[in-house]
């Protein structure tokens, strides 16, 4: 499929259009998702907000109703609405790349679709619609005062990025070997669940004892959530996180993901 | 131009890998009508997939230096859950033309009416066959391919399809595969017969036909060839005719 349209590397204008091609694709796959999935006449729009708002505000309860025990002064909005959203990242990128391929595998037909830009499609749509969310759930709360807004926006917005960064690269990992190893699709909701205590749903690092923290920041999504928290309500917590690792991290992960869904359908049939 | 060089493809099953095509050269001409024949499996879509660039090749290239369509076939090229309308937005997108202005043609040509809202897993194959067809003469392609499509269809589908592809685009590139010889003959200029992973052109269209057959029926096409020789000093215009309807 390489001897598509041009050679790259013969003339810039061939190399642009190359691009405009694949941005052309990957929109359309992008509006084509957003078709079936939130479709014309269900509601599954919505829900990607429901499910958040009902989580952080059940965690809220819960919390507001133990203060006693607990005594802590930790805002407990600001943190179960990061936990989510950090949770909905890196959980259901991979998610959504099961399958993937199945899927569009009809619209394969059409050259210039690229299994590839499948695989790019539903990550750029599943990112939008974290961050849609988290945001439109952080104004919100807001707006009726549970909420205060970030001490340092740009801290937030950064932790953010390193976390999908991370997500993205899981994805592509993960969606890749699962078209090679069918089980993977099946082991990840499992997955998720051993995950999700240490992962920072729930809790924040420095309520761990040293030991038990060394060991679970080796979680890079641990790491981001702790970024992310730190920006928001750093001034009522100490945050515990190494950028340098996560980055590494998510770089060989990346890595590790393009060179596995670029595999992807070698060997295989289409029909 | 298309080219097609030292094209292998082989694929995976579970008596070990099967060669579908072991080393196909062709070359395609601007104005060319390249029928292929073929018996079942002998990898005549696969073929015309490749060249399109739907599917990669085990080995060898495609080199395609004029546009060439996606495969006309009744599986691929749609998205069976999304509408006939969606489905040409997303190809109008990914062409880069302009959905609205095509609308008109789409909805007269197809005669789909309230079934271009409906999802297309829920067509006929007869009405992927409009919806394909219809959607590919919105895009401006110098070359077609055409994956039997059009041999389905009712009579006016096919009188359409005739009027859009053989006399508006007369001057456009066509390779087609087909068990109807009649179609084949009447609408090509190249007739080429694949078999055993190789691909062999004939000059003389009946050639190629009853190697087709020979293939599929063995010795008893000879017979049926003598015959229909005999007959046709006898009855030239109606024997031609009843040989479309039977060969399948």
């Amino acid at each position: 499929m390489a001897n598509d349209l041009v050679p790259i590397g013969q003339d810039r204008r061939a190399f642009v259009r190359q691009v405009t091609v694949q941005g052309r694709v990957i929109w359309a796959l992008v509006l084509r998702e957003i078709m079936t999935r939130y479709g014309r006449q269900n509601i599954g729009f919505l829900w990607l907000f429901v499910e958040p708002m009902l989580f952080t505000l059940v965690i809220a309860a819960i919390w507001t109703a133990t203060k006693t025990i607990h005594g802590s002064d930790l805002p407990i909005i600001a943190f179960a609405l990061t936990g989510y959203s950090a949770l909905f990242l890196w959980r259901n990128l991979p998610n959504r790349c099961f399958g993937a391929l199945e899927s569009n595998k009809s619209l394969l037909f059409h050259r210039q679709v690229q299994i590839p830009d499948v695989y790019w499609a539903r990550i750029i749509l599943e990112v939008l619609a974290g961050t849609t969310s988290f945001v439109v759930l952080g104004i919100a709360f807001w707006s009726v005062e549970l909420l205060l807004p970030p001490e340092d926006a740009f801290q937030v917005l950064g932790g953010w990025l390193l976390l999908a960064w991370f997500a993205v690269g899981l994805a592509l990992v993960l969606g890749g070997l699962s078209e090679k190893y069918e089980v993977i699709a099946k082991l990840w909701p499992p997955m998720t669940y051993a995950l999700l205590p240490f992962s920072g749903t729930a809790f924040i690092a420095d309520a761990l004892p040293p030991d038990a923290r060394e060991i679970v920041l080796y979680l890079p999504m641990l790491n981001c959530v702790e970024i992310i928290r730190e920006g928001w309500f750093g001034s009522k917590m100490t945050a515990y996180y190494d950028v340098g690792y996560v980055m590494v991290f998510n770089l060989l992960l990346t890595f590790a993901g393009l060179a596995l869904v670029r595999q992807v359908g070698k060997g295989s049939d289409q029909e | 131009m298309i080219e097609v060089i030292d094209l292998v493809k082989v694929y995976p099953s579970n008596a070990g890998p099967r060669t579908i095509l072991d080393g196909i050269n062709m070359v395609v001409r601007p104005a060319d009508r390249v029928g292929i024949l073929g018996r079942n499996g002998a990898g005549k879509s696969t073929l015309v997939r490749m060249i399109a660039g739907a599917e990669a090749p085990t080995s060898g290239m495609v080199r395609r230096s004029m546009s060439v369509s996606w495969p006309l076939a009744f599986t691929g090229g749609f998205h069976g859950r999304l509408t006939g309308l969606d489905n040409l937005r997303f190809i109008c997108r990914i062409y880069g033309s302009d959905f609205n202005a095509q609308l008109p043609f789409i909805e007269e040509f197809t005669e789909l009416g309230s079934y271009l809202n409906e999802p297309v897993m829920s067509y006929s194959s007869g009405m992927r066959a409009r919806l394909a067809f219809a959607v590919s003469m919105t895009i401006d392609f110098d070359c077609y391919l055409v994956d039997e499509v059009m041999a389905v269809g009712d009579e006016s589908f096919r009188e359409r399809c005739q009027y859009e592809l053989f006399e508006k685009r007369k001057d456009k590139t066509l390779v087609m595969v087909s068990h109807s010889r009649g179609y084949l003959q009447a609408n090509c200029n190249r007739f080429l017969l694949l078999r055993d992973g190789k691909i062999v052109e004939y000059a003389d269209p009946d050639e190629a036909y009853w190697d087709y057959k020979r293939m599929l029926l063995g010795p008893k096409a000879l017979e049926q060839r003598a015959l229909a020789k005999a007959k046709a000093k006898d009855k030239p215009l109606l024997e031609a005719q009843t040989h479309d309807s039977d060969d399948m």
